[in-house]
């Protein structure tokens, strides 16, 4: 597994060697048309977020994510094809053009969207690290780990947030950094770790599918802010428009209480706001170099942020994680969307 | 003589001169590639460039942040990236010394036993070397690491088969003696020793050549290896505290940790390697004909003398140059550390890359060091083997 991730890496920077002008302003989009799909980066082992169920059907959050972009550009949700990444291949990939956009539970930080050359659309996700232990141990705060031998996945912000946590409460760890999230998991599970961290949905999403989910709690403790966003390559202004937009008509269309059940219904109102997102009074499709019905393919396709989230890691999914800070501004949460017109 | 008397230079065309025509190729290839490498390195530039992607090695004097779980020199997360980087290189450096010899040896045994001729231990030889060569050296890797985590206990419950020694989940765990003054002395003992060694050898060699008499100098040598720096340890103060593993909070604190992560590592590139070495030194003992043997036999050299003076020099000839790449191979595949999540060279890298989405500089990092660390061990090698090509007179 790990020999075939670094000869993708490998392969990556020999394509970025060997091909010219590959990545010009303004061109993903053709590029996307042409081919027929959109190439979105998933996460590939990640219930709730990004994973194929039993019958090899890809499902979760950062996928739908992806589905709402392809309804977007081909009025088709399917007409889209996923490329599992770890977290150390993620960025090169997109980089080096192998995918067209990230929907990798990616948190944006400056360094990503400057160093990097990556730009961020809007969050799909706002989450935390945390931390998750076995209930046998009877800890109740983070602050009590020290000593403790904790299981970290490479390549994340969750290493540095980790040394940065315990640096500050000047306590010692000691990290074990394992490349493949399942086979991190097996370890911790079996005891190689008093503490498993990382974002506090995979946290929820690796308890949700371990073999005695209620042998283990998460600790309160959240130690970072992580908004996971969809990322892009630097540089394509109207393909980063298009999977900005792709997510915040999820969010507006929750906020209007449009639905994938009443949409078609929807075209039928009265109200202006409602009349524009669905691209019943036009221009903003075309603003965005896409069909007017965009909005109104994502709804009826993939659902609004509401029924997604609720349908992936929502209360009544094994994850049961509340809607939080991802909650509407309107209901206490994050989740807001400027004005479509 | 025919050749020589045609009129080679003046008459014959720039093209028909084979000497000048291969000038010319040459320049021609050596022309091209260079030309080739300047395309590919500018239209990296102008890639990165365009994407407004960092590039260069300014991030080696920032600070590192991440904290690394085994280290052999004192590390932290405050540290630079270039002091995390020399951490990889130590540890990948660590693991593949261990490693090299321990294969050299287990190999050794291994393709002994292969020939011996009780059948018992000449079947199950053949059997490991089957078995473990044909298992892709991931998969080990797993199974050892898998073994560790899921068969041991955890530090509470500890296994404690010698006082002061436990085996759980978390390593082996044992005690060392507590740092001293002492111990540099023994250090420094050991190493006049070594050189003493060295002298006696030449010495010994010299008189054996001109009166023929034999001097015992495997027993000498070990008798100073262990003596002297047995005297060093007395005139240090002989100091016998120790520094004893304690179960604190979670973990083991005090003494020495090998960690699971390290101990599957070793063993897999180990048990692996040592089954192609095994077959390597069985061929070279084979490519010597058993008349060699017969012959020192019937001159009343003993057992051991006939497998070091006759069959081992010759030997090793065939030995040497396919253990060399085994060797290497060993090296190379100690990269897969990052599967079992021991911070080896490519470990430290790969989340270095990923904090500074630096890729291209940290791949050829990784390139310059297994290149560093192969030519060097080729060259030792290769030197080895000069010295014990057979010396024709």
């Amino acid at each position: 597994m790990k020999r075939s991730g670094k000869i993708s890496v490998i392969a990556i920077i020999v394509l970025m060697l060997a091909l010219p002008n590959l990545l010009i302003a303004g061109e993903t989009l053709d590029s996307v048309k042409k081919k027929g799909f959109v190439t979105v980066g998933v996460n590939g082992s990640l219930f709730g977020f990004g994973q194929p169920d039993e019958k090899g059907a890809w499902k979760g959050l950062d996928v739908d994510t992806g589905r709402a972009i392809a309804s977007a550009v081909f009025g088709d949700a399917s007409k889209v094809k996923f490329i599992p990444l770890t977290a150390v291949q993620r960025f090169t990939a997109l980089q080096s053009g192998e995918i067209d956009v990230l929907c990798r539970n990616a948190t944006r930080t400056l360094s990503r969207d400057t160093a990097m050359g990556l730009n961020f659309a809007t969050v799909n996700y706002y989450d935390g690290q945390g931390f998750m232990v076995s209930k046998k141990l009877g800890i109740k705060s983070a602050k009590e780990l020290d000593g403790a031998t904790i299981c970290v996945l490479p390549g994340t912000t969750t290493e540095q947030n980790a040394a940065d946590f315990f640096r500050s409460h000047g306590l010692k760890w000691k990290p074990v950094v394992i490349e493949q999230t399942s086979e991190l998991a097996k370890a911790f599970f079996a005891g190689r770790c008093v503490c498993l961290t990382s974002d506090a949905s995979q946290l929820a999403g690796t308890r949700a599918v371990s073999p005695n989910p209620d042998d283990y709690m998460i600790l309160p403790d959240i130690i970072s802010k992580e908004p996971l966003a969809p990322a892009v390559r630097h540089g394509d202004d109207q393909w980063r428009d298009i999977v900005d937009f792709a997510v915040l008509a999820m969010i507006n269309a929750e906020e209007l209480e449009i639905t994938s059940q009443n949409v078609d219904d929807m075209l039928k109102s009265k109200n202006p706001k409602i009349q524009r997102f669905l691209g019943v009074t036009e221009g903003n499709g075309k603003s965005l170099g896409l069909d007017e019905k965009f909005a109104y393919n994502i709804i009826k396709q993939v659902g609004n942020y509401g029924e997604v989230f609720e349908r992936n890691v929502g209360v009544n999914t094994p994850l049961g994680i509340e809607r939080g800070l991802n909650a509407l501004w309107t209901d206490g949460g994050l989740m807001y969307s400027p004005p479509f017109k | 003589m025919a050749l020589k008397q045609l009129p080679a230079s003046k008459n014959t065309s720039f093209w028909q001169d084979p000497d000048k025509r291969s000038i010319i190729y040459q320049v021609f290839t050596l022309g091209t590639v260079l030309m080739i490498g300047y395309y590919l390195f500018s239209n990296v530039q102008a890639n990165l460039e365009r994407q407004s992607i960092a590039t260069g090695f300014g991030f080696l004097d920032k600070e590192a942040a991440f904290e690394i779980g085994e280290s052999m020199i004192n590390y932290s997360a405050a540290d630079t990236y270039t002091k995390a980087l020399f951490v990889g290189i130590l540890n990948t450096l660590k693991v593949s010394f261990i490693g090299i010899i321990l294969t050299v040896f287990l190999g050794t045994v291994i393709g002994v036993a292969r020939l011996s001729s009780n059948w018992l231990i000449a079947k199950a030889a053949a059997i490991y070397i089957e078995v473990l060569q044909d298992i892709p050296i991931l998969l080990q890797l797993f199974l050892w690491y898998a073994i560790f985590y899921q068969f041991f206990p955890s530090p509470h419950q500890a296994l404690n088969p010698v006082d002061g020694v436990f085996i759980c989940n978390r390593g082996l765990v044992f005690g060392i003696p507590e740092s001293h003054p002492a111990h540099t002395y023994m250090l420094i003992a050991l190493l006049i020793a070594g050189i003493g060694i060295f002298f006696l050898r030449r010495w010994a060699g010299k008189r054996q050549a001109e009166t023929g008499k034999i001097f015992p100098l495997f027993s000498v040598s070990l008798l100073l290896v262990i003596l002297l720096p047995l005297a060093a340890w007395f005139a240090g103060g002989a100091p016998t505290a120790m520094n004893t593993p304690e179960l604190r909070g979670f973990n083991f604190t005090g003494g020495l940790n090998v960690s699971p992560e390290f101990t599957a590592l070793l063993m897999g590139l180990v048990l692996y390697t040592a089954a192609f070495v095994a077959e390597i030194v069985r061929a070279g003992i084979q490519s010597v004909n058993h008349g060699q043997t017969e012959a020192a036999m019937s001159i009343g050299l003993k057992q051991g003398k006939i497998l070091n003076l006759v069959i081992l020099p010759q030997a090793l000839r065939v030995i040497i140059p396919p253990l060399t790449s085994q060797l290497l191979n060993l090296t190379k595949n100690s990269s897969l550390a990052v599967a079992i999540g021991f911070p080896d060279f490519v470990a430290v890298t790969n989340t270095t890359i990923n904090q500074t989405g630096q890729a291209i500089e940290g791949i050829a990092m990784i390139m310059a060091v297994y290149l560093i660390i192969s030519l060097s061990t080729s060259v030792y090698m290769n030197w080895y083997n000069q010295k014990s090509k057979l010396v024709e007179r």
